[in-house]
């Protein structure tokens, strides 16, 4: 595996260095990939899958990388906060400790210096860590463009197929809204890899179920690396919905999850798993009120 | 391009390709060959290095990225000149504990202690686990590694 550094990717970089820049960049350079942290875009290069003639550089644009309230009680986290940063933020601890949880479990230290959230959601990748984190959470994702402005897209609209999202070709992901904490929301994150540091998931689970009264009045349980994008799971969430919790509700996960057989895991192990994963979640939402 | 950043505290001014990999640039460029090319996808650590003091994995740093900043190889640990250098306190440890086997990986696990103990003096060895997760030892010398690490600045704590 000889090579040197003159030999690799001939591509050029395009730096705005104002977010105004980068959307009119991003609008009239359609064949410029964007960067940030490199974690995925490196791996892929470098394995010659993608082999874009530009890119443009968004590590520099320091304006996405706030977390700050929201008027309506969540917080917004700029695209460009890696997983540490998210892991030092008292603003997220309070608003979504479950997805420091999840932030933690990427890579580890070096990749977690460096990689993003927004990363993680636009590589769309079916095992991306955070991806069933932000479901359970209600995302919504903040789009924007030179021409249009900023929209909002909630993560459940945003992944539409394999590596496939709602981002339009002229539009960069900004930012990530998460709604208010409710203080009667039990959170849940499970990843199941191979080792507990540097794994690519085998099965994810993103969970979040309001409980007033003894009775499930919003539920939300999303899967990662079960199927061709990360996704909620209505059968088992219409399940759980206006009863007590029913823990027998792992029934219904093969309704809603299309495993495969690949490299890291069996179709088979992944449901079973899977089952067993929201199984011990449901007991210890019980466990926990009684 | 023409680059400009520090490598171990001296100013350097290179031309390369923007996105060549900042390990190859280290390497190639600079024949600073301690960091080393395990996976070159991340996943083993040898290739670590600090960038404004965080550890990062120099195979996936494009290295147009660097522009500007403080580079820190395993070559800028030991400080003093040529032939007095005096070893940095996780090296020194490594000796101590017998930490290094083959000694591919221990470039990166250096480096990403050094980044560990810069923040966390004394680390209990649960903290010492997890800055080291992303660091790979196919000699499977962990124990060691760790105890070096846990014991670097003086013992406290477990």
């Amino acid at each position: 595996m000889s090579r040197t550094a003159q030999l690799k990717s001939t591509a050029a970089v395009l730096e705005p260095r104002t977010l105004n820049e980068a959307l009119e960049m991003r609008a009239r350079a359609p064949d410029a990939m964007p960067l940030a942290g490199g974690t995925d875009v490196m791996v892929s290069l470098e394995a010659g899958v993608i082999d874009p003639p530009r890119f443009l550089n968004l590590w520099r644009l320091d304006a996405l990388r706030k977390i700050e309230d929201t008027p309506a009680g969540g917080v917004r986290i700029g695209a460009l906060c890696t997983y540490t940063s998210l892991g030092r933020s008292d603003l997220v601890l309070r608003h979504a400790s479950v997805l420091i949880e999840a932030a933690r479990t990427v890579g580890a230290t070096q990749i977690q210096n460096r990689g993003t959230l927004g990363g993680n959601i636009v590589n769309a990748s079916p095992a991306g860590d955070t991806l069933p984190v932000l479901l359970a959470l209600d995302a919504v994702f903040e789009l924007s463009s030179a021409e249009r402005g900023a929209r909002l897209v909630a993560a459940a609209d945003f992944f539409l197929g394999y590596r496939q999202t709602a981002l339009l070709p002229d539009e960069l992901l900004i930012a990530i809204h998460l709604p208010a904490r409710n203080a009667d929301d039990h959170t849940h994150y499970r990843k199941v890899g191979t080792r507990l540091a540097q794994a690519i998931s085998k099965v994810v689970l993103g969970a979040r179920l309001r409980v007033v009264d003894g009775q499930v009045v919003e539920a939300r349980i999303a899967w990662g690396s079960v199927g061709p994008v990360p996704m909620r799971s209505p059968s088992v969430e219409a399940a759980l919905l206006g009863v007590p919790i029913d823990v027998d509700a792992e029934a219904k996960v093969a309704q809603d999850i299309r495993p495969i057989d690949d490299i890291r895991s069996t179709a088979d192990y992944r449901q079973r798993v899977a089952e067993n994963v929201l199984r011990s979640f449901l007991r210890s939402v019980v466990q926990t009120r009684s | 391009m023409i680059l400009r950043f520090q490598v171990n505290a001296t100013d350097v001014e290179l031309d390369v390709l923007p996105m060549a990999r900042l390990l190859d640039v280290l390497r190639e460029d600079l024949r600073l060959t301690g960091s080393k090319e395990g996976c070159g996808e991340g996943e083993c650590g040898a290739c670590t290095v600090l960038i404004d003091g965080r550890a990062v994995n120099s195979c996936l740093v494009p290295v147009f990225q660097v522009a500007g900043a403080k580079v820190e190889t395993v070559e800028g640990l030991a400080s003093g000149l040529h032939g007095h250098e005096r070893l940095h306190p996780v090296q020194a440890a490594f000796l101590e504990h017998g930490a290094a086997q083959c000694g591919i990986c221990t470039p990166g696990f250096l480096v990403a202690a050094a980044e560990l103990l810069a923040h966390t003096p004394h680390p209990t060895r649960l903290e010492v686990r997890e800055a080291l997760a992303g660091n790979l030892c196919r000699c499977t010398g962990y124990q060691k590694i760790v105890d070096a690490v846990a014991n670097a600045l003086g013992r406290q704590g477990s």
